[in-house]
């Protein structure tokens, strides 16, 4: 479904459309869950069904569903912890789901299952077609998990899932704080995958585990390679995260901290990043907005900065709020701004100025 | 039978919500009692380790709930439990 975009916001969903494929303007198409904070929400295509994650103040965090484009929604019961189980790494805090970071589809030949990523740290699969959800034991218990912990949040979250096109068995999982984690098994048994990466914030910085991917995507062209955006640079695999080597800008460009990416469809040399100073500062660097890309894997980076706020700018990409389809992309940020580019980035309008605090956007 | 009366912001969730009367020893017995009556109404309550949801407050008559872990706070047949959210957001 081309042209239409989920926008999750703190104060609620928006669907946004344009006006025509041709059309340079773009609507709010309808609002869902008001003043309700939306998580994440995206549209699987296999079964033309739109998932919303709400993370509800006082009520706990809730999965939605609709099967009619929005028209109606239905709630299905949220994944649950194990009774007694206890968080990792230390396990003095009762495990119960806090939030849940998002929802990734099957593959294609397993149309009935669904992957739930959450906080504190549980990964959860549904072969119900999301009416029941299990947490993946073998992950949540990995020995590793003593090697997790929170960043940003109390606990640590599942925040990153990717399905191998070519084979669904073969599974991506990114943990923030714990690290990269593939299954060759469907999520029997689970390796973890860091070499390569540095943890500037840990006694031994190459260590195994205890790494801090933002978020991971694989180019869709070439599933071998993976991109990730970690809270210690920006790294890229080209043997499915066996190894991942550093490619944030080395000649004094932004690219390096930040939480979004997005990967080209067709070319697995070419993905977009949101840029931001490190971890204490969480602001745009130099008060600039501005949305990296590079062409060439990873050796060279272009700034693109065409209609976005040069100057006294506070806007900060969260992790879900940048995405990608043909020609376009488009983002969100924390000041409630939406950006959107027909041109691969070279050039952005702003379509929104007074939205909440914007946690995702989507292409349907 | 102890009454119980719920934040008209439930019913936002489960518009068929309305004031009830449970025959329960604890109040963990009474939200297991409002969850059978409202499918997944208890979710919005406790979380999955049976625990008080951190911004919701029962009362049970005057008193705030003593025990969020479990809810094991007793409740006799003329008790007034008031079921709300705690006075956080934004």
């Amino acid at each position: 479904m081309l042209n239409k975009l989920l926008v999750g916001t703190r104060k609620g969903l928006l669907i946004m459309s344009r006006d025509g494929a041709a059309s340079f303007d773009w609507k709010i198409e309808s609002a869902h869950f008001e003043a309700i904070p939306v998580v994440y929400a995206f549209r699987d295509q296999r079964s033309d069904t739109i998932w919303v994650s709400l993370d509800h103040g006082h009520w706990g965090g809730k999965l939605h569903r609709s099967r009619n484009g929005g028209a109606s929604w239905e709630e299905v019961e949220a994944p649950k912890y194990p009774e007694g189980d206890a968080v990792p790494p230390d396990f003095s805090v009762p495990a119960k789901t806090n939030y849940i970071w998002l929802i990734e589809p099957g593959g294609l030949d397993e149309p009935n299952r669904l992957y739930v990523g959450t906080d504190p740290g549980g990964l959860f699969v549904s072969d119900d077609g999301g009416d029941s959800f299990q947490l993946v034991e073998t992950l949540w218990r990995h020995p590793s998990n003593t090697h997790w912990f929170g960043a940003g949040r109390d606990h640590p979250g599942t925040v990153a899932i990717q399905v191998d096109p070519r084979d669904s068995r073969h599974l991506t999982v990114g943990i923030s704080v714990g690290g990269v984690y593939g299954s060759q098994d469907g999520g029997e048994t689970w390796v973890a995958r860091n070499r390569g990466l540095y943890a500037d914030y840990l006694p031994d910085p190459l260590h195994e585990h205890g790494h801090d991917p933002h978020i991971i995507l694989a180019s869709p062209s070439n599933p071998d390679v993976l991109w990730q955006q970690n809270h210690c640079g920006i790294y890229r695999s080209e043997n499915g995260g066996e190894t991942w080597r550093d490619i944030s800008d080395k000649n004094g460009g932004p690219a390096g901290f930040g939480f979004a990416l997005a990967v080209d469809e067709e070319d697995e040399r070419v993905a977009w990043v949101a840029p931001a100073v490190s971890a204490e500062y969480r602001v745009p660097v130099e008060r600039a907005l501005v949305i990296s890309r590079t062409e060439d894997g990873g050796e060279t980076w272009q700034d693109l900065r065409a209609g976005l706020p040069q100057q006294h700018c506070y806007d900060l990409v969260f992790r879900h709020a940048l995405d990608k389809q043909g020609d376009t992309l488009a983002f969100g940020t924390t000041a409630g701004n939406f950006y959107l580019s027909d041109d691969r980035g070279d050039n952005w309008r702003c379509l929104l100025h007074n939205l909440a605090v914007v946690y995702s956007a989507r292409f349907m | 039978m102890a009454q119980v009366k719920f934040t008209p912001n439930l019913k936002r969730f489960f518009p068929d919500l309305c004031e009830c009367a449970i025959e329960a020893d604890t109040v963990a017995e009474v939200v297991g009692a409002v969850d059978e009556r409202w499918r997944g109404l208890g979710d919005y309550i406790i979380d999955e380790q049976g625990a008080l949801r951190k911004h919701v407050n029962i009362f049970v008559g005057d008193e705030l709930l003593r025990d969020k872990l479990t809810l094991s706070d007793r409740v006799s047949a003329d008790s007034k439990i008031f079921i709300v959210q705690a006075l956080s957001g934004g």
